[in-house]
């Protein structure tokens, strides 16, 4: 195409990293932004303009690209930043004292001052968290969590060490009768050796010999929903997938867990990560895929050493490439992609333009991923946590398999216990156990104080009252319940939590994380979260019963009328409050 | 700071200028009008009608050039009537009306959407033919591929998937090259060849010199490539081929169309839908202007002046006496006035001081003259000229009327603006010279023009202004009012039955006759000229709006010539060819090759390109060599403030 | 003679719109469906020369079996669909839609905003004076565009007729996010230093006028913009030999803008430089 580019040129560094890229194309956009941010810590014009040259990307696009990720600045700014979590775990475990520390100490948070607040990520059972980056030859990523001001001051001054080698924990660790969390905490996750002497790859030989008609059967009749929120059949979805006639197909797994409260994905990644591949290789060859792409959220940077590890290891023993496990015909390889900050992105169409270098905007659906999703082509999309019950059925056999849970919801399943809870982490039950029985597993709230309520589900779901603590965690009871599961979050209030202001974070946080593609929500977001402060602070507008009912309008439009998924929920969690919480009686007082 | 002027916009005339004693002054419309056709009758009475030429206008309407070759024919007595077409497409008609018996571009844009292939030769459509452009990126976008064969990487190559990088004036042996490759593969369509041309054997022998490795030498273009677009072309499901100037404007515009007609033949890519041949046009009515008979050779309908079924018929519709012969277009009538042949013109807004190649030659045979008449909406250059200077309506926004475009649709010209007070209708005033002359001419509206030129020409016969209005606009053929004819032409060349296919096809054995202007160590750079995107010909429209994109006249350099020069970007350098010398700023341009320099003929008054241009003119169709003149460089001495 | 591309033919699909039996070709949206049985639905990111943006969400309308409302602009219909386009949770969507966008945005140059505000009740005002905005103060930077992006719903039709739709400029793109997202060249940088080539084609689109002809803004700044004066006259460029067709908008004798019919099978109301601008010279008297 004949570009027109801005009359400035790259540095030196910027040139050399971007020139790594020459002959590729746009869905390398991502990338190489990444490259840039990785080497200097900001991309600048000279830098974007270069991007634009080597991968033939118009240079107004590609700043829309990159302008959509809050991790890149497209101002300067110093090599070192430390972002700072203030979402809802954090919150309730003193985020907000941390960030006044920060300010009195390095200044506001900004650019200038090396900090920035940012939303959850994703170490809710150790927060409150920071993450260090440090731009440079070789960037740096230090995960603090938990933490403190001390520590975040000092690293900030210092800058990270690499990649910290703390191993992935969970409570359970070593418990029997664990399926997916059986490995994680136990074995060395950069040994594919470990791995396989743990039962590794054996249900992708009993996939090879079933051939993708029996796969795709052992997991349709295991009545495998998913667990990335939407509870969608995976076989009915593989095998949609399977049939279209045009090629190729791809496989996407989601991996941008960004859903404040959530954390189970990074675990399994962090802590079997060979489970993960041999998971997307199976459903490569149900799916007939010959190409899977694992979507990781950007700021998960021992995930993404541990996962890239994974890959290499298991292409040298050929578990990925040609004629896998001497498979005559199956070929499959996988890339991972870096998400950069942007919660949408987890939206199962959105993370396909972002994995095609475009704006991560949902899609209108129809079409359905199955029939156009990456590239335009069939594509699955599954989350981590639903891949890795793969191998569980096909070593277990369906059958077994749905004699854990429950009739409608089979199977384990992990929840992310946060909040003011004794024993924060990620607990593998089976489906059916009862809220109470999770909460005590977790070790209750911390002791001498009182359950006020519990976040099921993330900032899309809703709140549960301590009078509810006997609701099986089911699909179909959380639906009966009118609240959710979502994505497993479990997030405890205790009567020292200040409802008022974890509301106002959720309200923030999808005003923060709306695209902005179709009005209710980008400024339906807006108008809820300004409301909701009139409501908070006490300054109605005319009366708070006023404010109350515009809120509930603005949530009916969000939930009928957006485009995906983010919009429609962004009203839930707070609905529930109101309703069933009874805040709507205490902010009209 | 530059110390030329920029161009001042034109501005509209509205009272008729006569020349007295060396001197433009205003007049009435009577004492103009009794002017012009005095002058007319002086010379036709003293020189016989052939001192007469008529430069018609292709920017005007159907209408008026409908009415301007009758004038010429019925009124005058001779055939000498021309358009500035001839600056431009006039080796397109040529060409295709040689081989298709009539000269349009054969497919519509919506084929252009749905082809598979498409090349585009000698056009830089992005800049030049942006909306043609769209119709070529909605394939391309659809999955089609483009191949853009230009001396210079130009925006539109820069859309290309192939773009082929051939000398300036290498067409024939590129095209050539390209049908030796595609009968030597046997991709030749063989039962099209049979069926629908004659010549073929006589062509092969005239492409066999043509190898790749010789082509390659002579083109430049890598054989690999060379083989890649005949293959691509020849295996196509629909593949299209359109070229613009970079192919006409030569002086052996003509052969290098027919050398890429004959491609076409050989692989059966006309007539068929999707498939075809298509010259892009310059000017928004040159196409009509042609179909109206505002050519010297053919009358309205592209029928042929010497068949005498023909004159009689038009004979008995005008009450005129037709010469059954060709007479000179614009080319003959510049030598016609040189010699002093010609001695009379009617120039209806048309600016040949500066649209033709070699202004300073043009300007000397105007002067010859004993009567200039110049009907325009502004003074320009030519009408300063002028004896007579009578100010016209613009034909586009001030009249009613059609045009034709590109796909030879036809398509309605509306009034949507009164003409400035004093300023009259192209046809009224034809009319009222007309009646002066003796002939019983009434004032016709538009559309009284149009349905007597229906009734004349069969294309026509099926569209009536108010059928236009209904279907927006008609491509022709169009002979009833009860039917549509197929978007393409030559259909009819797939016929099975021989009597419906009618006349074949022929196939052009032509030869490759290298640029005129030489290349020498004195004028070692070889100069072409082309548009850009904002600006038009020679900006007497264009300047009238203020455009962020204009940066005025430059002359583009390759970023290795600039280096050898010694010369940086804005730096004035001279400009020497065999005909004269100019200056203009350098700019630098990493789409050109080195030895290869451009210009525009946007800015005349600023920077008069066709100063330097060659006038070597096709024979058949008699279009100059815009496209490749020999030049020298100079850096000019630093100037001492 | 060869075969002419005239596609498949088309089967009907029969749904219920409103209560009412209707059938429509198959691959028609609910909203052709409302058109050809004369109804009338608002719609704003809509445009007929464009894939659907389903961004503004004016248009939503009520599917049966759906949880949630749908875009009618871009719905295709299935048979059996029943469509309801004036049910109360319809009315509530669009009204709130309205109110939304009436106050972040300018509307005061939107064609029928005003009568579908009264027609649902919608009253911006209703979100307070503290609620924010998206006024800004409008961007010359050129002698032939005037953008004003406080008028900006983030339709996406300047940016589709820029990009691969149309023009293949590229020009501008949707940057930032949420509701800080905002049309944009690179970096911000002027107009003349982008990749603009001024076709005008992302005007011919824009529903709000926030995208507008210098010589418009100008006229409706002094005063003198007066459109019940005007009359619209369709005829053709003459820069080229393609045949464009150009909508002369005429006030007193003179052009004051130029528009292209989007039914023209040679432009789709798409223009260049040359055609949308370059028509000063023949009123320079």
């Amino acid at each position: 195409m004949d570009l027109k580019l801005l009359d400035v040129e790259p540095t030196e560094a910027e040139r050399v990293v971007v020139d790594l890229f020459t002959g590729m194309g746009r869905d390398q956009l991502l990338p190489a932004l990444h490259a840039v941010n990785d080497r200097v810590g900001w991309i600048s014009q000279g830098a974007l303009n270069h991007i634009c040259r080597v991968l033939h990307v118009p240079p107004a696009e590609a700043y829309g690209v990159a302008s959509f990720y809050s991790l890149f600045s497209l101002s300067e700014r110093p090599a070192k930043i430390t972002h700072v979590c203030v979402d809802l775990a954090c919150q309730v475990n003193g985020a907000k004292a941390l960030c006044d520390r920060l300010t009195d100490e390095l200044g506001p948070a900004g650019a200038k001052s090396g900090w920035l607040r940012s939303p959850c990520l994703g170490v809710c059972e150790k927060a409150p968290a920071a993450l260090a980056f440090e731009a440079g030859e070789v960037a740096k990523e230090q995960l603090l969590a938990p933490t403190h001001a001390g520590e975040v001051i000092a690293v900030a001054a210092a800058g990270p060490s690499h990649v910290d080698g703390e191993r992935a924990e969970v409570p359970q660790a070593g418990s029997p009768g664990l399926r997916l969390l059986k490995r994680v905490g136990v074995v060395d996750p950069e040994s594919l050796d470990d791995y396989r002497a743990t039962g590794g790859y054996h249900a992708l030989r009993t996939a090879l010999l079933l051939g993708p008609s029996g796969v795709i059967r052992e997991v349709s009749d295991a009545k495998l929903m998913g667990r990335g929120g939407a509870a969608f059949p995976t076989g009915r979805k593989w095998d949609a997938t399977a049939k279209q006639p045009v090629r190729p197909h791809y496989l996407v797994c989601n991996a941008d867990e960004s859903e404040p409260g959530t954390f189970k994905d990074r675990l399994l990644m962090e802590g079997d990560p060979f489970a993960v591949i041999e998971s997307m290789t199976i459903a490569g060859f149900a799916a007939g895929c010959s190409r899977g792409y694992l979507y990781l959220r950007g700021e998960y940077p021992r995930a993404l050493h541990l996962l890239r590890n994974a890959i290499s290891k298991a292409r040298e023993r050929n578990f990925l490439g040609e004629n896998i496990m001497g498979h005559e015909g199956f070929s499959f390889d996988i890339e991972i992609r870096r998400g950069a900050g942007a919660y949408i992105c987890g939206e199962e169409t959105a993370i396909f333009n972002s994995i095609e270098g475009f704006r991560g905007e949902p899609r209108s659906k129809p079409p359905f991923p199955v029939e156009k999703g990456l590239f335009g082509k069939p594509t699955v999309v599954n989350n981590v946590e639903t891949l890795v019950n793969v191998p569980v059925i096909l070593t277990e056999g369906c059958e077994a398999y749905t004699r854990v849970g429950t009739e409608g919801s089979t199977g384990p399943k992990l929840f992310c216990l946060s909040g003011n809870v004794s024993r924060p982490g990620v607990y593998e039950v089976p489906f059916g156990t009862t809220l109470g029985e999770l909460l005590d597993l977790a070790g209750g709230v911390p002791p001498g104080r009182e359950l006020r309520a519990v976040l099921l589900g993330g900032a899309a779901g809703g709140f549960v009252r301590p009078d509810e603590l006997d609701l099986p965690l089911t699909l179909e009871d959380a639906r009966a319940a009118g609240t959710t599961l979502g994505s497993g979050v479990v997030l405890v209030l205790d009567d020292t939590a200040d409802l008022g202001s974890f509301l106002l974070r959720i309200a923030a946080f999808f005003r923060d994380e709306s695209c902005g593609q179709c009005v209710p929500c980008r400024i339906g977001t807006v108008r809820q979260e300004e409301a909701l402060h009139r409501l908070v602070g006490k300054r109605p507008l005319s009366t708070s019963a006023a404010d109350l009912q515009l809120l509930r309008e603005v949530g009916q439009v969000m939930r009928d009328s957006s485009i995906c998924g983010l919009g429609q929920t962004a009203w839930n969690a707070i609905e529930s409050a109101l309703d069933r919480l009874g805040y709507a009686e205490e902010a009209a007082k | 700071m530059s110390r030329r002027k920029k161009t001042e916009p034109y501005v509209r005339l509205t009272q008729p200028l006569v020349r007295d004693a060396g001197i433009l002054r205003p007049a009435t419309w009577d004492e103009a009008l009794d002017r012009a056709a005095e002058g007319f009758r002086r010379n036709v009475a003293k020189n016989g009608p052939d001192a007469f030429g008529m430069f018609s206008c292709a920017r005007a309407t159907n209408e008026m050039n409908y009415m301007a070759q009758k004038f010429t024919r019925a009124v005058i007595g001779t055939n000498n009537v021309d358009s500035c077409n001839r600056t431009c497409h006039a080796p397109s008609v040529a060409g295709l009306a040689k081989v298709f018996g009539s000269g349009g571009g054969t497919s519509s844009y919506q084929e252009i959407e749905d082809a598979d292939l498409i090349v585009l030769w000698g056009s830089n459509a992005r800049e030049a033919h942006p909306i043609f452009f769209q119709h070529v990126l909605k394939a391309v976008n659809k999955g089609a591929k483009l191949y853009v064969v230009d001396p210079r990487l130009t925006s539109t190559g820069r859309w290309a998937h192939k773009w082929l990088r051939l000398n300036v004036g290498t067409d024939i042996p590129l095209a050539h090259a390209i049908a030796r490759e595609i009968i030597a593969s046997n991709l030749i369509n063989r039962s099209f060849i049979e069926r629908a041309t004659e010549g073929f054997e006589e062509f092969v022998k005239a492409v066999e010199p043509w190898t790749l490795p010789v082509a390659e030498l002579e083109t430049g273009v890598p054989a690999e490539l060379i083989r890649e677009l005949a293959h691509a072309y020849a295996k196509a499901d629909r593949g299209q081929l359109s070229w613009t100037l970079g192919i006409t404007e030569h002086h052996n515009g003509t052969d290098n169309v027919l050398s890429l007609i004959n491609l076409a033949l050989l692989t059966g890519q006309v007539g068929r839908y999707g498939a075809g041949l298509n010259p892009l046009r310059g000017q928004n009515n040159v196409q009509g202007g042609g179909d109206m008979g505002a050519i010297p050779d053919r009358m309205p309908g592209f029928q042929d002046i010497t068949d005498p079924d023909v004159t009689a018929k038009f004979n008995a519709a005008w009450g005129s006496n037709i010469q059954a012969r060709k007479g000179w277009n614009l080319t003959q009538m510049l030598e016609a006035m040189e010699r002093g042949d010609m001695t009379t013109v009617y120039i209806i807004g048309e600016n040949p001081v500066q649209s033709e190649a070699d202004c300073e030659h043009t300007i000397k045979r105007l002067s010859n003259l004993d009567h200039i008449v110049v009907q325009d909406i502004f003074l320009t250059k030519t009408a300063q000229m002028a004896h007579v200077v009578l100010p016209a309506a613009a034909a586009w926004c001030e009249t009613d009327g059609t045009f034709t475009n590109s796909e030879r649709r036809v398509q309605r010209v509306r009034k949507a603006l009164n003409p400035p007070e004093g300023a009259r209708d192209d046809i009224e005033i034809m009319s009222q010279i007309a009646e002066r002359l003796g002939a019983p001419w009434q004032h016709m509206t538009g559309e009284k023009v149009w349905d007597e030129l229906r009734s004349l020409s069969p294309l026509h016969t099926g569209m009536s202004y108010q059928r236009l209005e209904e279907l927006g606009g008609i491509q022709w053929p169009c002979p009833s009012e009860d039917s549509l004819e197929p978007s393409f032409l030559h259909g009819r060349l797939w016929e099975e039955d021989p009597v419906k296919r009618g006349m074949p096809a022929t196939f052009s054995p032509v030869l490759h006759s290298p640029p005129v202007d030489e290349l020498t160590e004195e004028f070692p750079y070889r100069l072409t000229t082309g548009r850009r995107l904002d600006s038009y010909n020679t900006g007497v429209q264009s300047a009238g709006f203020e455009s962020p994109l204009r940066k005025g006249e430059t002359l583009d350099l390759s970023p290795q010539d600039a280096e050898k020069l010694n010369v940086k970007a804005g730096e004035e350098v001279q400009i020497t060819s065999r005909r004269g010398q100019i200056q203009a700023p350098v700019r630098i341009d990493d789409g050109l090759t080195p030895g290869l320099v451009f210009m525009t003929f946007h800015f005349p008054d600023e920077i008069d390109v066709n100063i330097i241009t060659i006038e070597a003119t096709c024979p058949i169709a008699g279009t100059a060599e815009y496209k490749a003149a020999a030049i020298r460089i100079d850096k000019l001495p630093v100037k001492v403030a | 003679m060869t075969i002419v591309e005239i596609g498949l033919p088309k089967r009907l699909v029969e749904m219920t719109l409103d209560g009412e039996s209707v059938r429509v070709p198959e691959g028609a949206t609910i909203l052709d469906a409302c058109t050809a049985k004369g109804k009338s639905i608002p719609t704003l990111c809509y445009g007929d020369t464009l894939k659907p943006a389903n961004a503004c969400r004016v248009c939503m309308v009520e599917v049966e079996g759906s949880r949630t409302l749908v875009p009618s602009c871009s719905r295709k219909v299935e048979p059996g669909m029943v469509v309801h386009t004036d049910s109360e949770r319809t009315q509530h969507s669009r009204k709130l839609v309205l109110e939304l966008l009436g106050s972040a945005t300018d509307l005061s140059t939107t064609p029928h905003v005003d009568e579908w505000m009264s027609a649902c009740g919608a009253d911006p005002s209703r979100f307070g004076p503290e609620a924010e905005t998206k006024l800004q103060p409008t961007i010359v930077d050129n002698p032939l565009y005037v953008r004003d992006y406080g008028k900006c719903i983030m339709c996406y039709k300047c940016v589709d007729a820029c990009g691969d739709q149309w023009q293949n400029s590229f020009a501008i793109s949707v940057a930032g996010r949420g509701f800080d997202s905002r049309i944009s060249t690179e970096f911000s940088t002027p107009l003349p230093d982008s990749a603009c080539v001024y076709c005008g084609n992302c005007i011919e689109v824009c529903p709000t006028g926030a995208l507008s002809f210098k010589r418009e803004h100008d006229k409706r700044e002094d005063g003198t913009w007066d459109e019940s004066a005007q009359t619209q006259t369709t005829t053709v460029c003459t820069f080229c030999g393609v045949g464009c067709n150009l909508t002369l908008h005429v006030q007193d004798n003179e052009i004051v803008k130029v528009t292209s019919p989007h039914e023209s099978t040679v432009t789709h109301g798409n223009l260049c430089i040359k055609g949308r601008f370059g028509w000063q010279h023949v009123q320079n008297r």
